[in-house]
């Protein structure tokens, strides 16, 4: 008897941000993909174009003149119902400010992927989040990744997330610029028969465009019935903390990693808490690692997502936990006020009545180069904001 | 070079053997919609839309056009619309196409002249570029009209505008020729004064795989200071007078309609034309000189061209 030759299916590769961001996408088999090239998102595209040219998966690939126009071609599609997918960075993000409006007020469920790249004037194509969070409002559900794995994982998640009948919101996964898409990294594939049949459904827009009954998406709306809308998206994305719960419980029980909107790294009897996202948050954990061994009781809260923002997650992992002081890092800046995410969790923390010492320090804006040993420098600043190495 | 063929519209067939002198009863712009009074753009796709038939998407990008179409929950459309924004018709459009494989669905992008030539032209020559199949109408009043009348790359020399108040600087942008250099399978323009001809064009337009552009003049009461009566008239006298060329442009032959071979044989002076607009009142006669010369040269390159 002839042996069989069995081709054993590759489980576990080693890729960049990037490839993993493009082969996820191909799992969750979007039928439109619009994009344009931008550093360092670019690889995206390419590997997207390839993996849909090779014909792994039967996808029509648009390649657009520009990103106002990718976001606008995936809307078009989205709006008769199809499954799209686009990814870009900084300039090409607000280059579609217009239609990431557009797309979250029409309710669409388009899932994108974002490399988080400083702003010009002045080219700087290195990490910085000001980009995506400039764009906050816009009604986008916005995911912060920090390892190659998490940028596949959540992109595999977002999809579930957007598709919900009950949120119907686009999803935008950040992955800082070159410090994930172009750094290698272990990643453990999920398996794709698992993942289409047990963990995302078929898509299934209601308000699509049809010619059984045919309407009109998007025409002239009264002042209050514009209310009204801008209500219901409030409702979607409020909706969406359960959902996107529920989806990270079902991906931990089918796939075996465990995410949550706030990650929490020896938080529960720390002195001091770090706050971040991103992979300088992910760098944190080591800097709390040093810490501790030097007898400093250090904790770290990683937020995964700004929108929505988790507000009962963020308020129960700090109260939680003992620590009087809170450090949160800030990769973004918003002149003339502060920190973006100081300012977000301040709020909460006013809400909810506790008042700790908060250190805002900005760091890691424009690319800038930050270590564990410079975390573990911050958590001796006062009260107030800080920039790091001015 | 351009080839020419001439042919004759609003006869019973034309070369492709499209009947031209029925228009199908069904309506799929609804009454009541809230157009200006005697808007030559509505007629132009009331035409455009029988034409089409019911298995067609449309798309809208910010325009008058979007306006009438009235307020939520009101549509005046019958038939499945996306309204856009400004600048990405023709990106949706493709889009939309994307998602709608089946050929024999038509997907219809309307956008105005300020749409096309101006802010959504990078939109519109990438479409064309990908082939995306789809028609692209450009219906033309020669103005931003949603926004009460400024100029526009469209904007004709002379005109006044509100941005124009002393009357346009510039020549209209020629934005035939400038899909034409896109090698565009099927490009045509057209008039809602000559009905048949419009619809035969949509007609003809869908028939074709990949993507087709219409360029459809639209005389704008309000905007060009005419009474609501005469948008029909004028959009004649635009044709007689050879300020506008109705053809067809098929992989780069030029088709120049019957109603634009009369005129260039017999043109009226185009002074027939802008003086019965209150646009052009304030055109002086060295300006007015200047315009007939344009039109001279005009007719001059497409009589060469036409062989007429
Ligand atoms: C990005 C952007 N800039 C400006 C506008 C405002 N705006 C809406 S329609 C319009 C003019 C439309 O003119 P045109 O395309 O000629 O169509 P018409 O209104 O004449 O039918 C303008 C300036 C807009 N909606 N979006
Ligand atoms: S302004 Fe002109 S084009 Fe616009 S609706 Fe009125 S008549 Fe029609």
């Amino acid at each position: 008897m002839m042996a069989e030759c069995v081709e054993e299916e590759e489980t576990s590769v080693y890729v960049t941000g990037c490839e993993a961001a493009a082969r996820a996408v191909i799992i969750a088999k979007p039928s439109v993909v619009a994009a344009y090239p931008i550093t360092p998102q670019t690889e995206i595209v390419e590997k997207l174009s390839l993996f849909i040219g090779e014909g792994r998966h039967d996808c029509q690939f648009i390649a657009v003149e520009s990103e106002h126009s990718a976001l606008s071609a995936c809307i078009g599609a989205a709006s008769c119902g199809a499954r799209t997918f686009t990814a870009t960075s900084s300039h090409g993000l607000l280059y579609m400010a217009e239609m990431l409006y557009w797309a979250a007020i029409a309710r669409l469920p388009i899932v994108m992927a974002n490399a988080n790249r400083a702003l010009a004037s002045g080219w700087n194509i290195w990490a910085d989040h000001i980009d995506s969070l400039s764009q906050r409002d816009a009604g986008w559900i916005q995911f912060y990744t920090s390892t190659v794995q998490e940028v596949y994982d959540t992109i595999l998640i977002a999809f579930r997330v957007a598709e919900n009948e009950g949120v119907m919101l686009p999803v935008m996964v950040n992955l800082d610029g070159f410090l994930l898409t172009h750094i290698n990294q272990p990643l453990r594939l999920v398996d794709e028969t698992l993942y289409q049949e047990e963990f995302l459904d078929e898509i299934n827009v209601p308000h699509a465009l049809n010619l059984d009954s045919p309407h009109t998406l998007g025409t002239l709306i009264s002042p209050s019935d514009n209310y009204r809308v801008q209500h219901d998206r409030k409702l979607g994305m409020e909706r969406a903390k359960d959902v996107i719960k529920e989806a990270e419980r079902d991906f931990l029980r089918l796939f075996g990693r465990e995410y949550h909107p706030v990650m929490e790294y020896r938080s529960d009897d720390a002195e001091v808490l770090l706050l971040g996202m991103g992979t300088l948050a992910k760098e944190a954990e080591d800097a709390v690692d040093m810490m501790r061994f030097r007898g400093i009781k250090a904790g770290l809260l990683r937020l995964r997502q700004i929108r929505p923002f988790p507000d009962d997650e963020i308020i129960d992992a700090i109260s939680r936990s003992p620590a009087e002081k809170l450090v949160i890092i800030d990769r973004d800046y918003s002149p003339g006020s502060g920190g973006i995410l100081s300012q977000e969790v301040k709020t909460r923390l006013y809400d909810a009545g506790i008042v700790k010492e908060i250190v805002n320090v900005i760091a890691g804006v424009g690319g800038q180069d930050v270590s564990a040993e410079d975390m573990m420098e911050m958590v001796e600043l006062e009260r107030g904001e800080h920039w790091w190495g001015i | 070079m351009v080839l020419v063929f001439v042919m004759s519209a609003d006869k019973f067939k034309d070369r492709h053997g499209f009947w031209t002198n029925t228009i199908a009863r069904e309506e799929y712009i609804l009454k009541g919609n809230s157009s200006c009074p005697g808007c030559t753009a509505m007629i132009a796709l009331r035409h455009i839309f029988k034409a089409a038939g019911p298995d067609t998407f449309v798309l809208v990008g910010a325009c008058c056009a979007v306006v009438c179409e009235g307020v939520y929950p009101n549509t005046c459309m019958a038939l499945p619309t996306l309204d856009t924004a400004f600048a990405c018709t023709a990106a949706m459009a493709s889009g939309v196409r994307a998602a709608v494989t089946d050929r024999g669905i038509n997907v219809i992008a309307i956008a105005g002249d300020g749409g096309t030539v101006d802010i959504g032209i990078q939109a519109l020559s990438g479409a064309i570029e990908r082939n995306t199949d789809f028609l692209y109408v450009c219906y033309d009043n020669e103005a931003y009209g949603n926004t009460g009348m400024q100029r526009s790359g469209s904007t004709p020399f002379g005109a006044s505008t509100t941005t124009t108040p002393f009357g346009k600087k510039e020549d209209k942008k020629d934005i035939a020729a400038i899909v034409g250099a896109h090698n565009i399978p099927y490009m045509a323009t057209a008039c809602p004064s000559y009905p048949m001809d419009l619809e035969r064009k949509v007609k003809r337009a869908l028939s074709i795989e990949g993507p087709k552009f219409l360029h459809v003049l639209t005389p704008c009461p309000p905007g060009w200071r005419i009474s609501a009566d005469k948008g029909v008239e004028v959009g004649r006298l635009a044709v007689r007078s050879c300020s506008f060329f109705l053809y067809e442009m098929e992989n780069r032959e030029l088709f120049m309609s019957k109603p634009s071979i009369d005129a260039m044989k017999n043109p009226i002076p185009l002074r027939d034309y802008l003086s019965v607009q209150g646009r052009f009142s304030r055109m002086s006669e060295e300006d007015m000189k200047l315009a007939q010369e344009k039109v001279n040269a005009n007719i001059a390159y497409y009589r060469e061209v036409c062989g007429i």
